[in-house]
């Protein structure tokens, strides 16, 4: 094995990660189920390829402009669809997302900006994008918003977040704007996933709309249950395991997504509160201890245990 | 004009299609409260069944059909055992339900791209004749198509309205608690919901491979047939068929103007239904009440 092929897979953990943690913000931590979070990846990834190639900005900035771009586009989609209750939310997500994907497939764009040509071509997508997301790099802007995640939990709105996933009426009762919070979620995750997106455009050096498939939101959704809801080290541990699992399981070829589907049912029926079960690397019992921490006091909520006893 | 109605005739079989598999989601939806997406994988292992049985066993085409219906209404039922019933038992909240109908369909998918491979397959041509009605080009596949579609969604209904299983059913669409309370054996009911659905996807496999063509990820045409169940309305079986219908008539006549926009549009009508009435056109109005 290369280092170029690991740094390959290292580079895509990454940015997935990215996302994962941006879904595991709206699905782990407020009990939003998404099925479109493709389409915030396409958008960022689009966004941030017309700026650097058409416009010529800097890939950083260009990220940040995609990562905007999509948070916008997020939070008008909140506006209309966050009122919308559990299976309806998912279904909306899952329409979006797809047409978001088809409006890409029908799209066709050129720009002429100070002597650049740019082809935007329907399914064909575009081509020859610079190879500009290297491995340190990534690994920063995962760190950052690893860091991120955790203050932003650790909050009054990642607490007022975990209240609504908990008990929306509840939450609401104790004058816990719910619909601001839920914003919030789709906000940030949208933002992640925007970003990520203009990452994953400058690894691969070529986007399709078809790289933006609803199967793609699904395994995202997976990573984040896989983890374990509402637990920030689940979500990375999710994320490498399934990252590196389709990799490790390459010499099988075809079988491998087939085993993935069967874990995810597996896991669903043996273990639904995934790996972690909500806790994080600090509640573990020897690494409480080595913190010096006081469990109890950090002790989140579990995801299931709530839901299942209600019933 | 002639035209028009001709786009029109698809548009029906096309609906009439879409019906088929969207009774499937709404029933379960009635009974369940869950989408089940792993009835994408169902009606394409049906349609698969059905190319196989035509081509290399030689079936003549009714028996390949019946053959179609077991099958699929067979691999319902054996989801319903080794996926949901778990849950079920665990009363687990609706969207584990989802997530491993999702992993359930992700199985079958590439279960059959790795046992058969991935490349797209025609049926062989059965019934080549075309009538003409009045300057409207019928092919008989059509017309079989409209008249199976209607056979089958009528017998469903009668079963629905006017027998004891079917009156079971609609109890539990009801109200399953109660209803269980009642006497009403749940776990039947259940079975005989997914064995239906399984039974009219598998028909719905077939007719699809009939006009088109049989391939492992069939599932974005199965994705708009729940797009028609939703537009009708989630749990309501009267709304999915008209839903279908109308799904399909519109969805031909914006292809007709522009065939590139037909998916889109069919997606935008979703976010739109979502947005001004999600119960659909005749979905029962459910107030959340926690």
């Amino acid at each position: 094995m290369s280092w170029y092929y690991i740094e390959g897979i290292l580079i895509q953990s990454c940015y997935t990660m990215l996302i994962v943690l941006g879904l595991s913000i709206l699905t782990g931590y407020t009990g939003m189920f998404s099925f479109g979070h493709a389409g915030f990846v396409c958008i960022g990834a689009y966004i941030s390829v017309i700026c650097t190639m058409a416009l010529g900005i800097n890939y950083w900035i260009s990220l940040l402009i995609s990562g905007l771009c999509a948070m916008v586009l997020g939070a008008l989609l909140g506006r209309i669809t966050l009122n919308l209750k559990g299976d309806y939310f998912c279904i909306a997500t899952l329409g979006v997302g797809e047409a978001i994907r088809l409006i890409f497939n029908n799209l066709q764009l050129e720009l002429n900006v100070g002597g650049k040509h740019f082809v935007l071509d329907g399914a064909k997508g575009v081509a020859s994008v610079p190879l500009k997301t290297t491995f340190v790099g990534s690994l920063i802007v995962v760190i950052f918003f690893l860091i991120a995640t955790t203050f932003l939990m650790n909050s009054k709105h990642g607490r007022n977040m975990l209240a609504v996933r908990e008990d929306e009426l509840a939450a609401q009762m104790s004058g816990i704007n719910t619909f601001k919070s839920k914003m919030l979620a789709m906000c940030m995750s949208a933002l992640y996933a925007g970003i990520a997106g203009g990452m994953l455009a400058h690894y691969f050096g070529y986007i399709q709309p078809r790289m933006f498939m609803m199967v793609k939101s699904t395994e995202y959704t997976i990573m984040v249950i896989f983890g374990g809801m509402g637990s920030i080290t689940g979500s990375v541990l999710g994320t490498l395991l399934l990252c590196a699992l389709p990799e490790l399981l390459r010499a099988v070829g075809d079988w491998r997504l087939v085993f993935y589907g069967l874990a995810v049912v597996v896991i669903m029926i043996v273990r639904p509160k995934g790996l972690m079960g909500g806790k994080e690397l600090s509640d573990l019992p020897f690494i409480a201890k080595l913190l010096g921490k006081n469990k109890a006091a950090k002790k989140l909520p579990t995801s299931d245990n709530g839901k299942e006893a209600q019933a | 004009m002639g035209y028009y109605l001709q786009q029109l005739v698809n548009g029906i079989c096309l609906g009439g299609m879409y019906a088929l598999m969207s009774v499937g989601y709404s029933l379960v939806y009635s009974i369940m409260n869950f989408s089940n997406f792993a009835h994408g994988g169902v009606i394409m292992i049906g349609a698969y069944i059905g190319y196989f049985a035509l081509t290399a066993l030689g079936c003549p085409f009714f028996l390949t059909f019946l053959l179609c219906g077991l099958g699929s209404g067979v691999l319902a039922i054996l989801l319903e055992r080794f996926v949901y019933t778990p849950l079920r038992k665990r009363s687990a909240p609706s969207l584990y339900f989802i997530i491993s109908a999702m992993g359930a369909s992700i199985f079958l998918e590439n279960l059959v791209i790795a046992v058969i491979d991935g490349t797209p397959r025609n049926y062989p041509e059965i019934f080549k004749n075309t009538i003409n009605i009045g300057g409207l080009n019928l092919g008989l596949d059509s017309l079989l198509m409209i008249i199976i579609t209607a056979v089958s969604l009528f017998i469903l209904m009668f079963i629905i309205h006017k027998t004891k299983i079917g009156l079971a059913i609609r109890a539990c669409s009801y109200n399953e608690k109660v209803a269980t309370l009642m006497g009403i054996n749940g776990d039947l009911v259940i079975f005989v919901v997914f064995l239906m659905g399984g039974i009219l996807a598998g028909f719905a496999g077939m007719l699809y491979g009939m006009r088109f063509i049989v391939k492992p990820t069939i599932g974005l045409v199965t994705n708009k047939s729940f797009v028609a169940a939703v537009f009708g309305g989630l749990g309501s079986l009267p709304g999915a068929i008209v839903g279908s219908l109308l799904l399909g008539i519109m969805e031909i006549f914006v292809a007709s103007w522009n065939s590139a926009y037909r998916d889109l549009f069919v997606y935008a009508l979703l976010i739109l239904v979502l947005v001004v009435k999600p119960s659909g056109l005749m979905g029962k109005v459910t107030e959340d009440k926690a």
